[in-house]
């Protein structure tokens, strides 16, 4: 009888700080999940709904992405969207990577200063940056247009392209560095042939995430925007406030599924190339 | 690393044009609005600098006064539901076997990335009149019914009527918890992550038991990564202008609403550059006492 | 003493990480107040056994007890054992004080009665005046005492220890050697030790289990295990030694007579019985060095020099040989001018006495 005991007691036994193994933690780590993605399966489910009124379920349809993708300002605010994250990308992660690279190799005076003023755009509600911009164009003499928009956008997305590249940067081995210069190559060469390389899926992670970023933001491209500028999640708010039928549904759907495809691909890159080179 | 000076060319180079842009970008429009919170507007909407305090005056007057009381309210309910409810799943995580944590940190992180506006929308399919919750509700209350007709008691619960879940200031918190939950798990799980286990051990091997080496140990350990979870998260759900727009009801309004207004509608830009202002001087503080606190303790660093 | 119950009883235990079995049925029995060490090389599993004598790891099968209690399913913070942590553990958000006072406040021991037992436990690790101080202003060392001290001041039936001296520099690790030897004989109670280093571990313990890749290979006082090694890899890890390849030819009288490669026939005085392949080894330090060819009564080899290593107090000298094994020689240098002055290149003879001859198994 005691063999069964303790046979049945060792099952059981959990390494006291296995947390995860702890029911409790399973409950709450599944109800978190469920909290987080139950609405957007939700928004997601509903698109493909037949019937107008989109909270009710009545058969399976996709006559609403059929009538989002002949929208046209729809497709032309989808448009201005790609062409905004576009320009914003190229020129934010070339900038947010040197100072990132700058950051990670210099020390400067007032260095903890500068560090924590590049950090704001983060940290800062988005109302206040976006009144900030409206505010600082009108007094320049600027008008609102798309340009602005990316003006805008890049000064927001720099900062998370320094920190995704600094964070890369962390792992490399410095005497790398050292080496090259120590088998003749000058500063340049050390910097394109070992360097760089280096920190190319940081620059791949960085971009994809500037992209991201720009595509999804609305209050500060709502403000930043010149009259009938309209980029996709701007025009999405404008259907929301005239008519909630499962277009706008259709029309979030495709904008989820660009940019999760997109941060997925990030990420993963991202956590795949950080272990790499360590080993 | 090394000291700038060494290699100035290559410094200027890298540093320079970001530097520019932010510069130009972000810090001068911060201080163009910062100088217009004293100007005055004119009659036709526009604005006249001065040096005058009336907007930040007008910015504690009791109808202001009120928003911003109640955007710091719901600022720190949504706060702490954050914290409930992120603490176990960053915990979770940051003891997880290794090959999992990277897998669960993306699911917690990817909805982050959906715009904002489309989560906020989703609530609504979920909370609306006829969104997914009250769908349920009154189909349980159907099947109620019609079981209850079986049993020759027809009537008894009378008619659905549809919760009415939306459009009041505890979806406001929901959907602030919501869109900020990540925010806070990130910073929580990379603390939690990088905390070394023999010290939760040896608080067991001493005869605390789990509650207690949490409250002894781990908290006042995990300490740093709370803090800077949580005042990022205050931050921006104080001044968040979506969720309180499209899922708060008529006496929900938050200072970010307030502030649009005064920029769309009423055009009064310097009382809504005071009213950024009296937002972000709090964030300004928070980070300036931080910067000295660790200048401080590097100081003391060295010296041991 | 002799019949006494052991205080620790590990009995067939056997731990799997998946598919990776880092304890292999391992049984060791500890007696109270002995000072025991876990020995092997990194990945022998001394380490995961030592955390299952806490309670930080699970065990996949066998029986784990402290003294006499089963310890399944008890967790680390209800056992009668303490632990002193590889990095020391010191809660760097408290005073030293306050690291020691932990374990006692949360058994609920009241206030007064704590301040005294903290004291005395500082007393013990020669902290006394430290008690305000907090960790971060305190050397390696010393966070190491303040660790003893906070696991001591419980009174746990067994101290474990994981690499004790791992972190320590040279001068320091030969003093807290000493030091935790003379601590565990004033205080009584049974100390258990993980440790990669030999020298430790001969010089420290009582008794010693000498485990390789999950299984305990040799479990003996130091002395046994330098001079009487059961098996090839104790005596390769414990010390140096010089192996060569032999097979058995027979036995004669309380000898075993054995074909040596490049020496021939060698009689060996060996109390058991042996067939087949065997190695037969010799500790350098029993060797001795000749420039004439040694008398009777002595196993002889001759080799030339081909390095000289100095060690102050003593040199090692290798001679490679006409078995093909390079031998080394441990002289004491126990004279300050002239000695034995060897060159690289000179043929020596080396030999030794026969019963210090090593008969060993794989």
């Amino acid at each position: 009888m005691t063999d069964a005991i303790v046979s049945r007691r060792h099952r059981r036994e959990v390494n006291p700080l296995e947390y995860l193994k702890r029911p409790w933690m399973w409950l709450a780590l599944l109800g978190c999940f469920v909290f987080l993605y139950f609405p957007i399966v939700t928004l997601v489910a509903f698109s493909f709904n037949s019937y107008k009124r989109a909270f009710v379920w009545k058969g399976f349809s996709l006559k609403w992405y059929e009538k989002a993708m002949s929208n046209a300002s729809l497709h032309e605010a989808f448009i201005n969207s790609m062409h905004v994250a576009a320009v914003s990308t190229v020129v934010s992660t070339a900038l947010g990577a040197m100072l990132g690279l700058a950051l990670y190799r210099y020390w400067f005076p007032w260095k903890g200063t500068y560090e924590g003023i590049i950090h704001l755009p983060i940290v800062i509600p988005e109302i206040c940056m976006a009144v900030a911009m409206v505010t600082f164009f009108w007094a320049v003499g600027i008008d609102l247009s798309l340009t602005t928009v990316i003006v805008s956008h890049i000064a927001f997305t720099i900062p998370f392209v320094a920190v995704v590249i600094r964070a890369r940067m962390a792992g490399f081995d410095v005497s790398l560095e050292e080496a090259s210069r120590d088998l003749g190559a000058s500063e340049w060469q050390t910097f394109w042939y070992v360097t760089f390389p280096y920190m190319i899926p940081g620059l791949v992670a960085g971009a994809l995430m500037s992209f991201v970023l720009s595509l999804d933001d609305f209050v500060i491209t709502f403000f930043t925007a010149g009259v009938g500028d309209n980029t996709f999640p701007v025009k999405i708010y404008s259907m929301l406030r005239f008519s909630v039928t499962p277009e706008v549904n259709a029309a979030s759907t495709v904008l989820i599924v660009i940019t999760l495809s997109l941060t997925l691909v990030a990420m993963i890159m991202q956590s795949r190339w950080t272990k790499g080179p360590k080993e | 690393m090394e000291d700038w000076r060494k290699n100035k060319l290559p410094f200027t180079i890298f540093m320079g044009p970001a530097t520019f842009w932010l510069l130009v970008f972000f810090t001068i429009p911060v201080v163009v609005i910062w100088v217009y919170s004293f100007g005055e507007r004119g009659p036709l909407g526009q604005t006249y600098l001065a040096f005058s305090f009336d907007n930040y005056l007008r910015a504690i007057e009791p109808i202001h006064l009120q928003i911003l009381w109640k955007s710091i309210w719901i600022g720190g309910v949504s706060t702490l539901l954050c914290l409930i409810v992120g603490f176990p799943v960053a915990l979770g995580i940051a003891f997880a076997p290794d090959r999992w944590k990277n897998p669960l940190l993306l699911v917690v992180v990817l909805p982050f990335f959906t715009n904002m506006l489309i989560r906020t929308f989703a609530w609504i399919v979920v909370l609306g009149t006829r969104g997914v919750v009250n769908s349920g509700l009154g189909w349980m209350h159907g099947a109620l019914d019609g079981l209850l007709t079986l049993t020759g008691q027809p009537d008894l619960m009378g008619d659905f009527v549809p919760l009415e879940l939306l459009y009041n200031n505890y979806t406001v918190v929901v959907g602030l918890v919501y869109v900020h939950l990540p925010f806070l798990i990130l910073p929580l799980y990379a603390t939690l992550e990088k905390l070394d286990r023999s010290y939760l051990e040896a608080s067991l091997d001493l005869g605390a038991g789990q509650w207690r080496t949490f409250f002894s140990v781990l908290a006042p350990l995990a300490m740093p990564g709370i803090v800077t979870g949580c005042m990022l998260v205050f931050i921006l759900s104080m001044g968040n202008f979506l969720v309180p727009d499209r899922l708060g009801g008529t006496d929900s309004l938050m200072i970010g609403n307030l502030i649009a207004q005064e920029f769309n509608k009423a055009r009064d830009w310097p009382f809504g550059a005071a009213l950024s202002f009296v937002v972000m001087y709090p964030v300004f503080i928070f980070f300036a006492i931080n910067a000295l606190r660790a200048r401080r303790q590097e100081r003391a660093r060295a010296e041991t | 003493m002799t019949d006494a119950k052991p205080i620790i009883s590990i009995r067939n235990v056997t731990k799997n990480f998946g598919r990776v079995t880092a304890v292999d049925n391992v049984s060791i029995d500890v007696m109270p107040g002995e000072f025991f060490a876990l020995l092997g090389p990194s990945g022998c599993g001394k380490t995961t056994l030592l955390r299952m004598l806490a309670g930080f790891e699970t065990v996949s099968e066998g029986d784990i007890e402290i003294d006499g209690q089963p310890m399944l399913g008890v967790s680390p913070n209800k056992r009668p054992v303490n632990m002193v942590f590889q990095s020391y553990a010191v809660f760097p958000h408290m005073t030293v004080f306050d690291n020691v006072a932990y374990g006692l406040k949360v058994t609920g021991v009241p206030k007064n009665e704590i301040t005294g037992q903290v004291e005395e436990a500082l007393a013990l690790v020669h902290l006394e005046d430290y008690g305000r101080r907090k960790p971060d202003q305190l050397s390696g060392g010393q966070r190491q005492r303040v660790a003893l001290a906070r696991a001591l001041v419980k009174k746990p039936k067994v101290l474990l220890l994981d690499e004790p001296l791992s972190a320590l520099d040279a001068k320091l690790r030969e003093a807290m050697r000493l030091e935790l030897v003379r601590l565990q004989h004033s205080v009584g109670i049974t100390f258990v030790i993980v440790t990669h280093d030999q020298d430790e571990a001969l010089s420290m313990a009582d008794r010693a289990a000498v485990m390789d890749r999950g299984v305990v290979r040799q479990i003996a006082p130091p002395g046994e295990l330098y001079e009487h090694p059961n098996s090839l890899f104790v005596a390769d890890f414990i010390g140096k030694v010089n192996m060569m390849e032999a097979k058995v030819a027979g036995q004669s009288g309380g000898d075993l007579l054995v074909e040596v490669k490049g020496m021939g026939r060698l009689a060996v005085p060996y109390a058991g019985a042996a067939t087949g392949d065997i190695g037969v080894a010799v500790r350098p330090e029993k060797t001795v060095l000749s420039a004439e060819k040694p008398g009777e009564g002595v196993i002889a080899l001759k080799g030339k020099v081909s390095d000289v290593a100095y060690y102050g107090s003593e040199s090692n000298i290798m001679l490679d040989t006409e078995t093909g094994v390079q031998f080394i020689s441990t002289v004491q240098n126990d004279a300050r001018d002239s000695g034995l002055s060897v060159a690289i290149g000179d043929d020596l003879w080396i030999s030794w006495a026969p019963g210090n001859t090593l008969v060993l198994a794989e």
